[in-house]
């Protein structure tokens, strides 16, 4: 019973390394449970069974940084709260992505005053903006979806590149 | 609008005709009392005018005059008019005023957020750190000669914007990009982080130390948040603890602070309801309802008579999808993890539905004007409503109830843990269903009655324990009378405008001052304008109810056990927009 019989019943894929990572990344991409203000309304809302966002592999919100690879930072992010988050981004293991959920999160919103960060971007790097205040459940769901575009079209260059 | 003259009012100057006269400014109510005699008058109010619940205490800056002024609103928790107190001081630093936290430990938060934003030192308050900005900020932001950096004019519409000028980022000002002031001498390299020991040495002041001052070593502190699953946002608690009993508690807020009053004061009238959306960003119908309400006491104009029945019907159905989240989110935290959500969340989508068909908006309707509402409700909505309403709400609570309220685990969770008696309560100034599950019949739809809701026949939901079942319980009465008005309110709704006004950008307001409060799903939300006949308000505060019902938590924790504060905060309903402002 060696594993050459068995793999000719089963026919072989062959893919290249790049791909089926990537693959293996969109497809069991963990978001982390961080909520701010209002879109994380919205972010629960997409969780919930009328949107379920589980069927993108994105059911699972971990409530550790450590075992995270997304982070969706939905709402406003305050002077005090900012090192918070670069601390939880800085935690989170790489490879890892941000969304920055609504308008507050993407450049600041209708809080356009000395507390509030004009952008989370000012902090952590941004992947992918989602437009709304809040947005929509779909419009989040939109937001995953176009992470998962960019994470398929990414290259071992690019990670090494990346992390010299 | 029931706003009846108040009677006792006159008394306070009879009783003290020494230091207290009426506030005779145009506009204002209430009396002016000196600050040497405030804790005298305030023990007055409380025990022989009997005005034992403060609800709201806060500072106006009056720079013309060179004032600083402090405001309290007490009320009787049988009900009817409130008693307004004022205290006056120099508006010279170091301003000081005795701390009424003897009298009502209620007023502990409002007034650190006095120190916070205003610079108000009161002298016998314990624990006055900054509450709201971060310790080491520089300046009080709500005082009127405070400026930030970015500081373009006072009110807003800007001139630097179109059309009178071109558009500039005001980021582009500063090359950091950073709208800060930083305090004199500052060097980010060599700062220390001055708070957290103020903020560990406060939670218990005196065991921590042995006889020869040094720190016992047998306890920890533990940081929860602001990141944490359970703490409903970003709220930080530091606790201390003994085992795992807790034996200090502190809670930290402000990392949702963006200053909701000073974006008030800037703002005009109308441009102000969509920011109260985003206060309790649950119910941003009931916030547009308390502050539509308060702008109408000032501008002494009526409400079209088929809006406040559409104000009625909005504010219930918040309350019931409020509560459908309280229920799911408590069993969340209780362990049972998400299941007893998502049948929350199927409810609510349904009525959410419905704001959207309504407003355009899922969350933030954005829907109350002043003298009415913006649309009408079509009648297919309205039908729709009906179905909800008649049909499948009262199904669905029932079903809830039935699955979930004789689980054994959620028994032992909640039976017997957490008690809040009903004189706590009263002294700490909880409002909302916690004061209600503490024995105490105090709802603003019956004690003091706003919009229409004399009109309708419902029950104040209370029940006698104070625990924290009698708090989740509480939540399904509460769910089965808003479901009661509603019913009333579909039936008696009259046709007609939705306005009283013509719709209008800019509103008139007349000088003066006004307090509006409404009984949202989380307790008494409040919100204090004073006007001084300008676009914009001079002073905007949100009286928020999760902000002053969280100042009983650290008396309700002492002796419990961690997993059970983390069921009290789910308990409190708190809601960080609304807490942080």
């Amino acid at each position: 019973m060696g594993i050459e019989n068995k793999l000719a019943n089963m026919g072989v894929v062959t893919t290249t390394l790049e791909s089926a990572v990537n693959w293996g990344r969109t497809n069991a991409m963990w978001p982390m449970l961080f909520g701010l203000a209002c879109c994380a309304i919205e972010m629960m809302s997409a969780q919930s069974s009328s949107y379920d966002m589980s069927r993108f592999g994105m059911e699972l919100m971990r409530a550790s940084p450590r075992q995270s690879d997304l982070m969706i930072v939905a709402g406003r992010v305050s002077k005090k709260m900012g090192p918070v988050l670069r601390r939880l981004y800085d935690q989170m293991p790489e490879p890892k992505w941000v969304i920055a959920m609504g308008d507050c999160a993407s450049c600041g919103g209708v809080f356009n005053n000395y507390a509030i960060y004009q952008g989370v971007d000012e902090v952590v790097p941004v992947d992918v903006y989602v437009a709304g205040c809040p947005p929509r459940p779909e419009a989040l769901i939109h937001g995953v979806m176009t992470i998962h575009e960019k994470v398929k079209g990414e290259t071992f260059k690019q990670y090494a590149e990346k992390y010299k | 609008m029931a706003t009846a003259i108040n009677t006792s009012t006159t008394d306070l100057v009879t009783r003290f005709p020494n230091f207290v006269t009426l506030d005779a400014r145009t506009g204002y109510t209430g009396f002016i009392v000196k600050k040497e005699n405030l804790v005298e008058v305030a023990t007055a109010v409380r025990d022989e005018f009997g005005f034992d619940l403060l609800t709201a205490a806060t500072a106006v800056d009056y720079i013309a005059e060179n004032k600083m002024e402090m405001v309290y609103h007490a009320y009787k928790t049988t009900g009817g008019a409130g008693l307004i107190f004022k205290v006056q001081v120099e508006r010279v630093d170091p301003i000081e005023l005795p701390s009424l936290i003897n009298i009502w430990p209620g007023v502990d938060f409002q007034e650190r957020e006095a120190w916070d934003l205003y610079g108000i030192k009161f002298t016998g308050h314990p624990d006055l750190r900054r509450i709201l900005m971060w310790e080491g900020f520089e300046g009080h932001p709500l005082r009127k000669d405070w400026k930030e950096p970015f500081f373009e004019e006072e009110t807003k519409p800007f001139k630097s914007r179109w059309p009178d000028g071109q558009h500039t980022f005001a980021e582009n000002k500063n090359p950091f990009r950073d709208n800060l002031n930083f305090p004199k001498d500052f060097d980010p390299e060599k700062y220390v982080v001055t708070g957290e020991d103020d903020l560990y040495m406060s939670l218990d002041r005196d065991s921590r130390k042995d006889e020869a001052g040094n720190m016992k070593t047998d306890h920890i502190v533990v940081n929860m948040g602001p990141h944490h699953p359970s703490t409903h946002g970003v709220l930080r608690v530091a606790v201390q603890l003994d085992g795992e009993t807790i034996i200090g508690l502190k809670p930290v807020m402000g990392y949702l602070h963006r200053n909701h009053d000073k974006i008030g004061e800037r703002n005009t009238y109308l441009q102000i309801i969509p920011y109260t959306d985003r206060l309790d960003y649950f119910n941003s119908m009931s916030n547009n309802f308390g502050y539509v309400t308060t702008v109408e006491k000032l501008m002494k104009i009526p409400v079209a008579e088929r809006a406040e029945y559409i104000r009625v019907i909005m504010a219930e159905l918040t309350r019931v999808q409020n509560h459908l989240i309280f229920i799911g989110m408590l069993m969340n935290d209780l362990g049972a993890m998400y299941t007893p959500s998502l049948y929350a969340f199927e409810e609510r989508e349904l009525i959410l539905d419905i704001f959207e068909a309504i407003s355009g908006a899922r969350m933030m309707c954005n829907y109350f004007r002043f003298g009415g509402v913006v649309r009408d409700i079509p009648d297919d909505v309205l039908q729709k409503l009906k179905d909800l309403v008649f049909e499948r709400l009262p199904a669905k609570t029932d079903e809830m109830e039935r699955f979930l309220n004789e689980n054994e685990v959620l028994v032992a969770r909640l039976k017997g843990i957490h008690v809040l008696n009903a004189d706590d309560a009263i002294k700490y100034s909880v409002t909302g269903p916690v004061l209600r599950a503490a024995g105490v019949p105090y709802d603003l739809r019956r004690a003091d009655p706003y919009s229409i809701y004399d009109r309708f026949d419902f029950d104040v939901a209370v029940r006698h324990n104070g625990d924290m079942m009698d708090n989740y319980l509480i939540r399904f009465d509460e769910i089965r009378q808003s479901l009661r008005i509603l019913e009333q309110a579909l039936k008696q709704i009259p046709g007609g405008p939705i306005n009283s006004q013509k719709p209008a950008y800019q509103v008139r307001v007349p000088a003066g001052e006004a307090y509006g409060r409404v009984e949202s799903p989380k307790g008494e939300l409040g919100f204090y304008i004073i006007s001084n006949g300008k676009p914009n308000p001079y002073r905007y505060h949100v009286r928020p109810a999760s902000f002053v019902n969280l100042t009983a938590v650290e008396s309700m924790c002492i002796g419990s056990k961690i997993a059970d504060f983390v069921a009290l905060l789910a308990m409190l309903d708190i809601v960080m927009g609304e807490l942080d402002r």
